[in-house]
């Protein structure tokens, strides 16, 4: 790693490098251009300079021993006795990376009463569960939980860290990064494996309109939180192979500024994240009312309705149907999208799903570069027709 | 009650394409503004100033032109407000934006809450409020959407955990991320925007901060490193069915049939 730095006698000031930076980060002082705090070092003006006035500087970095950083581990979270099924796609992304490099995966599990979840995670390709069990740790208080989570990468010193980007891991991934003083990737969409043990991560940034390509080569663990339902889920092993080593919870890491008093659950039907099929209403639908012709649709299918955020806007939807960067991801096996326009901010939260089909007047409709397939057409006229047509189907079987 | 709340200038744009030939970003102006999530972080502040009392005070890390942010929450209502600027923060990724912000802050004395945004439109991590949090050595909550009371020495917030609501105190100093809809940011008046008009940014540099580690500062003290970016991919193979409806409701009926949909 170094800096960049701009070799006055060369540089024009022709400006090209202000308007390249994705991050804004370089300005124009007086007769100078200063790259600012805002430098990601992507090096996109050092490439595209036309008069090649930008350099980088050699920066000494302190190198670390990187083989004394063995092993994947999965920060293993659980609601209410069952597994959040984002840890079991971390464990199967953590054993496709550590066949790599030949490294072992581990779990880290911290509850109150979780030894049947510990055996649980041995029915997949996991080497060690860590546990930290106590009554104590019945609810998530991020002090505690980052406490138990430094003893045990103390203890493992584990290469590569995955946690879920659910709102608890990215609560708690930061500060057991920052206790570490390491670097750690949010919301990682696809994740690669060096020989060297850099592991490669890929998330969306600028709200999805672009990918970003991040490794951590300095330091160790290398800490990245995933999104959830973008890998397929470990599948059990024929013979199980794992055990369980169980921590002690030392009481100085209990000590918390944090009371909890109340956790409610939500009480919501399941969420669009969970359904397999989902129809998504987007401003093609012209009024409020007619939402229920997509709901039935929905419902003939088995699965709910979604929608996109101008509709949430409106007041039509709640928030948490809303699809997108600033909605949820879904993954679902069917999504049918009605009379959306497939802004990127959108298609950022489903383009993984399984079978994309699209129903949109415009041909044009940027939707149509990713539904697998797309139909132009008015979904006034074709919802209804469709509707109809499953019902005498069903009729049908009855007889 | 002594209240820091981060702020951060962002792109007013998150309009941001790269030409598929050249890898090259396409932008369409360079205007900047406050992070759009920040705002509710300081609309919180100001509210529980007016209940509780006490004083708020913004920060930000950033270029000197990040004083213009500074500068838009006096207009909203901030007392005080700092812009942490230094050739050598530049670079920085979350955990040398961190600890800078954690520095910073070091200086400015005693506090009892710091609020974040719950994540800025171009980092987009929602990581350096936990971070900033665990340099200083403080607990912290994040995606608040309600805050219940003001307790003798603490707070108490409904924490949005997704699939449950927490209600949780949390012991000052402490450190609190919050949601949109936690209260409904206010809009500058003018009457405020003529009486801060000549108020500045207080500026702090690396030689200010105690801690003079360079290595634990901008690109040096970054442990991420950015090494390409690409436009998102897109469906290459895919089918295209229009004509009239009756027909075209007929396919699907029978893709969704032959997927065991039906
Ligand atoms: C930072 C940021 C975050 C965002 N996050 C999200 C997010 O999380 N989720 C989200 O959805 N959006 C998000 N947006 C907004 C996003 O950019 C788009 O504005 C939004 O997705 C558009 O919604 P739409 O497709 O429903 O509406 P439009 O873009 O208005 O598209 C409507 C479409 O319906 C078609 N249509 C009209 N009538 C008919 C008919 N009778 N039959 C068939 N087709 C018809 C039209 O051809 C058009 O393509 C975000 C924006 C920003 C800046
Ligand atoms: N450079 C900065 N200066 C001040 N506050 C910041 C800065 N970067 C991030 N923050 C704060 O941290 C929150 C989360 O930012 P991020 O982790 O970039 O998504 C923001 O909403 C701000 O409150």
């Amino acid at each position: 790693m170094g800096q960049l730095v701009i070799k006055q006698t060369r540089c024009d000031l022709c400006g090209e490098c202000i308007t390249l930076c994705p991050f804004n980060a370089i300005t124009q002082q007086g007769d100078k251009i200063e790259i600012g705090p805002g430098c990601k070092l992507c090096k996109l003006c050092l490439k595209n300079c036309p008069r090649q006035a930008i350099g980088l500087t050699d920066g000494k970095r302190p190198t670390i021993d990187k083989n004394q950083w063995r092993g994947i581990l999965v920060y293993a979270e659980h609601h209410g006795g069952n597994l959040h099924p984002v840890t079991l796609e971390l464990i199967g992304k953590a054993k496709e990376l550590a066949e790599v490099v030949g490294h072992p995966v581990y779990a880290l599990l911290i509850g109150d009463r979780i030894g049947e979840l510990a055996k649980k995670l041995l029915q997949y390709p996991v080497d060690k569960v860590f546990t930290y069990d106590a009554k104590e740790l019945r609810h998530f208080r991020v002090d505690v939980y980052t406490n138990l989570f430094a003893d045990c990468l103390q203890e493992v010193k584990p290469s590569i860290v995955l946690v879920g980007a659910t709102s608890i891991g990215r609560s708690l991934a930061p500060r057991v990064a920052a206790r570490f003083r390491t670097g750690l990737t949010a919301d990682c969409t696809t994740l690669e494996i060096r020989e060297n043990t850099d592991l490669v991560q890929i998330r969306p940034a600028f709200g999805g309109n672009i990918m970003a390509q991040i490794i951590t080569p300095y330091t160790r663990p290398q800490f990245a939180t995933v999104r959830y339902k973008v890998m397929p889920p470990a599948r059990p092993v024929k013979e199980p192979w794992g055990t369980v080593v169980n921590r002690t919870v030392r009481p100085e890491f209990l000590q918390s500024a944090i009371t909890v008093r109340e956790v409610a659950p939500r009480e919501e039907a399941p969420g669009i994240t969970e359904a397999e099929v989902l129809v998504v209403a987007g401003r093609g639908v012209r009024e409020q009312k007619d939402l229920s012709l997509l709901e039935e649709l929905a419902a003939l299918l088995g699965g709910q309705l979604a929608t996109t955020r101008p509709l949430v806007e409106m007041g039509w939807a709640r928030y948490t149907q809303q699809i997108g960067l600033s909605g949820r991801t879904v993954k679902p096996k069917l999504i049918i999208t009605c009379g959306v326009s497939g802004a990127v901010q959108f298609s950022a939260g489903m383009n993984t799903s399984e079978c994309i089909v699209a129903i949109n007047k415009d041909r044009n409709a940027p939707i149509f570069q990713l539904a697998h397939y797309g139909v132009v057409g008015d979904l006034y006229a074709i919802v209804p027709l469709l509707i109809a047509q499953i019902k005498k189907g069903r009729e049908k079987i009855a007889l | 009650m002594k209240i820091i709340v981060c702020i951060k200038q962002v792109p007013a744009t998150s309009n941001v394409e790269i030409d598929p030939a050249t890898g090259v970003l396409k932008r369409e102006g360079a205007e900047s503004k406050m992070n759009p999530y920040d705002l509710y972080a300081l609309e919180t502040a100001l509210r529980l100033k007016e209940k509780a009392g006490g004083s708020v005070t913004t920060v930000t890390m950033g270029p000197p032109q990040a004083e213009a942010v500074i500068k838009e929450s006096f207009i909203l209502g901030a007392d005080e407000g700092y812009v942490f600027s230094d050739r050598k923060f530049a670079g920085s990724d979350v955990l040398a934006t961190a600890y800078t912000l954690a520095q910073g802050i070091r200086i400015l004395g005693d506090f009892d809450l710091i609020i974040c945004g719950k994540q800025t439109t171009d980092g987009d991590t929602a990581q350096v409020g936990p971070e900033v949090a665990e340099f200083l050595g403080i607990p912290h909550v994040t995606w608040v959407r309600a805050i219940r009371e003001v307790t003798e020495g603490g707070i108490v917030v409904e924490q949005d955990l997704g699939t449950s609501f927490v209600t949780a105190e949390l012991k000052f100093p402490a450190l609190i991320t919050v949601e949109k809809e936690i209260y409904q940011p206010r809009l500058p008046s003018y009457r405020r925007k003529l009486q801060t008009a000549g108020k500045q940014g207080k500026f702090f540099s690396f030689s200010d901060f105690a801690d003079d580690d360079e290595e634990k500062y901008g690109l040096r003290g970054s442990a991420t490193q950015v090494e390409r970016i690409f436009p998102p991919e897109i469906n290459q193979d895919r089918i295209l069915w229009d004509g009239d409806a009756a027909l075209v409701a007929n396919k699907i009926y029978a893709l969704l049939k032959g997927k065991n949909f039906i």
